[in-house]
């Protein structure tokens, strides 16, 4: 509606799916947590169990603009409208969600990195729909973190991080997920930080490695809400709370 | 299109274009001018009316998408009185210029039903979503209110 009400886009035809059935499920079971389309960030909010069946994404979704929005924005929505600061393509992308998409040839299941493929852009065809976002297993020992940062609270983020990682029994991280908002035309993975993360105790070294192979992998346009040097220390500043705040 | 709601309590009927927004309608088809316009991009609240018993921004709906909802404005809040909440906003002058206040008087009368009707919400729930964009000075106010 922003997109509308800014003359930015003129659709001619617009299709509401209020009246959709069966797409405001949160489904949680051993293989994830599966979210309908039309899941909005109030039942997210408000839905106690994914305290355990997903921290990353109840801590990420408090950050969604205000209460009234909160009301009313979807999963589905926030997906394929596909902003590149926005939380939850965000936390899609960072735990390598599976989405599915149906059309009238069909359904597909893609990866979320194959969704988003430019600013404000998906793979959706014109005559599919997003049905469900389906976010992999959280073991109840991952740690984590999600942390952004906005002049006003929000407000999108001018940058944000989200993490996950699990321990070995030598207390080294494996398998870690390293995601950034705002800093790229969509939401991106830090592989570079990953790489440096895995198979390392955390401590202040890694830290300090982590950041700076953070600032090594993005370069943030500048726009009038900052400049790229100032994003690319904001996801390095970030990036390094959110490990410690993960250890804590 | 023809769109038919209940507004405050009244069963309305328009015609309206598919792109007049809710906001618009209510004011421009039905003279209820206590929802306030200002950004009408989501992000000031002074539009916020409440859509079935939750707080909605008004500039982000279409007229059309509320067909059979139940709409309350913040005239269709209290009746010859006003409500406890509107008292103590008008207690403690919580507001500035006042031109958002319509916006943080519904949004605060959805959030303290839903706050009686779930024991283990908290008013904490208001403080940790700011609900509106205000610049004045009345934060302070608006806060003790809700309180109150």
């Amino acid at each position: 509606m922003p997109m509308l009400a800014f003359r930015l886009a003129a659709p001619e035809l617009l299709v509401d799916l209020k009246h959709l059935g069966n797409l405001d499920t949160i489904q949680i079971g051993r293989d994830g947590v599966r979210l309908g389309a039309k899941v909005r960030w109030c039942d997210i909010e408000s839905d106690v169990r994914l305290a355990d069946s997903h921290p990353l994404l109840a801590e990420a979704i408090k950050h969604v603009a205000h209460y009234q929005i909160r009301n009313r924005g979807t999963v589905g929505g926030s997906v394929a409208h596909a902003d590149p600061s926005a939380e939850m393509p965000g936390i899609a992308m960072t735990c390598e969600a599976l989405m599915t998409i149906v059309g009238s040839a069909g359904t597909r299941i893609e990866k979320a990195a194959d969704v988003f493929i430019g600013p404000l852009q998906t793979s959706l065809e014109p005559d599919e729909i997003l049905t469900e976002v389906h976010l992999p297993a959280w073991p109840a020992e991952r740690r984590w973190a999600f942390l952004e940062f906005a002049r006003r609270k929000g407000d999108f983020a001018m940058a944000g991080v989200a993490l996950h990682y699990d321990l070995d029994g030598a207390k080294r991280i494996v398998d870690a997920h390293v995601g950034a908002i705002g800093v790229a035309d969509r939401p991106i993975r830090l592989t570079e930080v990953e790489a440096v993360l895995n198979s390392n105790q955390l401590n202040d070294d890694l830290i300090a490695a982590a950041s700076a192979a953070a600032r090594r992998s993005i370069d943030p346009p500048s726009d009038i809400h900052a400049p790229g040097a100032y994003r690319t220390a904001l996801v390095a500043t970030l990036l390094a709370r959110g490990l410690k705040k993960s250890a804590a | 299109m023809q769109v038919e709601f209940d507004l405050n309590g009244q069963s309305v009927s328009a015609d309206v274009e598919p792109r007049t927004t809710l906001a618009d309608c209510i004011r421009g088809n039905f003279g209820q001018t206590g929802t306030h316009l200002a950004c009408e991009h989501g992000v000031c609240g002074a539009c916020t009316v409440l859509v079935n018993g939750e707080a909605v921004r008004s500039c982000l709906l279409l007229a059309v998408q509320v067909q059979g909802d139940k709409i309350v404005t913040v005239e269709g809040l209290s009746g010859a009185e006003l409500t406890p909440l509107q008292a103590a906003f008008r207690k403690h002058h919580a507001l500035q210029c006042g031109f958002c206040t319509p916006g943080f008087i519904t949004t605060a009368h959805a959030v303290l039903t839903r706050v009686r009707e779930r024991s283990d919400e908290s008013v904490q729930f208001l403080y940790r979503a700011p609900d509106g964009a205000c610049r004045g000075s009345a934060h302070g106010a608006r806060q003790r209110n809700v309180c109150c």
